[in-house]
């Protein structure tokens, strides 16, 4: 069973800074303040705990799992010399700045690169996996964007370009706009669950 | 208090009565039948398998960021992976969480903690893993973890943008099953390409009350679907008075 304590603090928490939302009091609006600075902090530790969590998973590996050694060794090493440099000189000092231009943009790219290959892979796979009217027309669609997102070897189609701007402005907003309605329905949902104790995802047993 | 505030403080009451009202009706009348949702059914059939298999399933939490509204998707992921968490805690190999964000991270750790302990069992703090910071480092470090487990499913429930397709792909690599659903429009699009049963908009959101998390998480489902009823006689009246030149 989980404790009450936390239950009863996440509950306190959530009305006061939905109250101090919607109801202009003086007091309530300061409380949500005072709140939402604390949550900036305790995400701020949070973050350190993420890194001191990498390293600890990846040190264990190290040492438990000699086939996958080689990765987690490089991590490490990356992630202390980075931490070391930039801790050192500073986030802004030349060395952190060619490490962020020079190693963290070029492999970030990379992954962006090689996602345009899976996405085509997984166009065809949609194809394979699910061959009716719905996969056609969102492939079909997908190609026509792509034709006219760029110069097609020097060739003017005007029907296309205009069939492009018309997808842009109506099917695409009318399908997007239902999708967030329903996300925002969802996202209401899940506050309220939380608010009402119904849904707990925070442990605290 | 402007008009906008009003509405919406407005819109979250009705939204908490009628919340309470379904489950109330729903409680005295025994509940109603769910409409089949088949990546749901997939994920069901999955637990069972991983437990008989003895393959290990993955939740993976994306990127919600806890002072924002994303945060709701990596909630509604916490939920489904507790439920998972219990459910396979029998399993040799019990089931393992990857988040790009430090304080779902955590969160991961905690559920996962609580499902042992409510089951008697010991907690692997490996269970609950962050694999990288930024949306491509996550990317990256969790294809990896796919890669190296012998994983029988994989369940994308959280904030992510179109590097989810990178996971996807590592997953379908090791012939397992993918279930995805984000907030994200990019994501979606991406996840309705490359995950074998992907969820769109506020099916992601129903996976508490698909899994039996609870009545209030029937209870809410019925709530969104008067409201979006409401919401669509809104706007197509709005649509009318727009015609005819009222408004």
């Amino acid at each position: 069973m989980r404790n009450p304590v936390y239950t009863a603090i996440a509950i306190a928490v959530g009305l006061v800074v939905l109250a101090g939302y919607f109801l202009e009091f003086e007091l309530l609006v300061n409380l949500r303040i005072v709140l939402l600075e604390w949550a900036t902090i305790l995400v701020a530790v949070a973050l350190l705990v993420g890194v001191i969590n990498l390293f600890t998973v990846h040190w264990r590996k190290m040492s438990t799992e000699p086939q996958n050694r080689t990765n987690s060794a490089v991590l490490i090493i990356s992630m202390m010399l980075t931490l070391g440099l930039v801790g050192w000189f500073g986030p802004t000092a030349p060395i952190s700045l060619w490490i962020f231009n020079h190693i963290q943009v070029p492999i970030e790219s990379s992954l962006f690169a090689i996602l345009s290959v899976v996405l085509i892979m997984a166009g065809v796979r949609l194809l394979r996996r699910k061959p009716n009217l719905l996969s056609i027309v969102f492939i079909g669609t997908a190609v026509v964007i792509l034709l006219m997102s760029g110069p097609l070897f020097g060739i003017d189609l005007p029907a296309l370009a205009d069939l492009r701007t018309w997808i842009g402005e109506v099917p695409a907003v009318a399908g997007a706009r239902g999708i967030l309605l329903g996300v925002t329905l969802g996202i209401v949902a899940a506050g309220l669950r939380i608010l009402m104790g119904a849904d707990r995802p925070y442990g605290g047993s | 208090m402007d008009n906008i505030r009003i509405i919406g403080l407005i819109f979250v009451l009705v939204f908490f009565f009628l919340m309470v009202a379904a489950a109330v009706i729903s409680r005295q009348r025994g509940g109603r039948k769910l409409r089949g949702i088949s990546a749901f059914t997939r994920l069901m059939r999955a637990i069972g398998l991983a437990v008989e298999a003895g393959t290990r399933l993955h939740v993976s939490l994306g990127r919600g960021q806890p002072l924002s509204t994303q945060s709701a998707i990596g909630y509604v992921g916490l939920s489904i992976l507790e439920r998972i968490a219990k459910s396979t805690s029998i399993s040799d190999r019990p089931t393992i969480a990857t988040s790009g964000e430090s304080s779902l991270g955590i969160l991961s750790q905690d559920t996962q903690r609580t499902a042992s302990k409510y089951l008697g069992d010991e907690f692997d703090p490996m269970r609950g893993r962050i694999t990288g910071l930024t949306p491509y480092s996550y990317a990256a470090g969790t294809l990896t973890m796919i890669q190296e487990e012998d994983l029988g499913a994989n369940m994308l429930i959280g904030s992510y943008g179109s590097e989810a397709g990178l996971i996807t792909d590592a997953a379908e690599r090791s012939d397992s099953m993918t279930l995805g659903g984000t907030d994200n429009l990019s994501g979606q699009a991406v996840l309705f390409a490359s995950a074998q049963e992907p969820l769109i908009g506020e099916e992601t959101y129903a996976g508490g009350a698909y899994l039996g998390s609870g009545e209030m998480h029937t209870a809410s489902l019925y709530a969104q679907d008067i409201l979006r009823w409401v919401i669509i006689a809104l706007i197509i009246i709005g649509v009318i008075l727009n015609l005819i030149g009222v408004i």
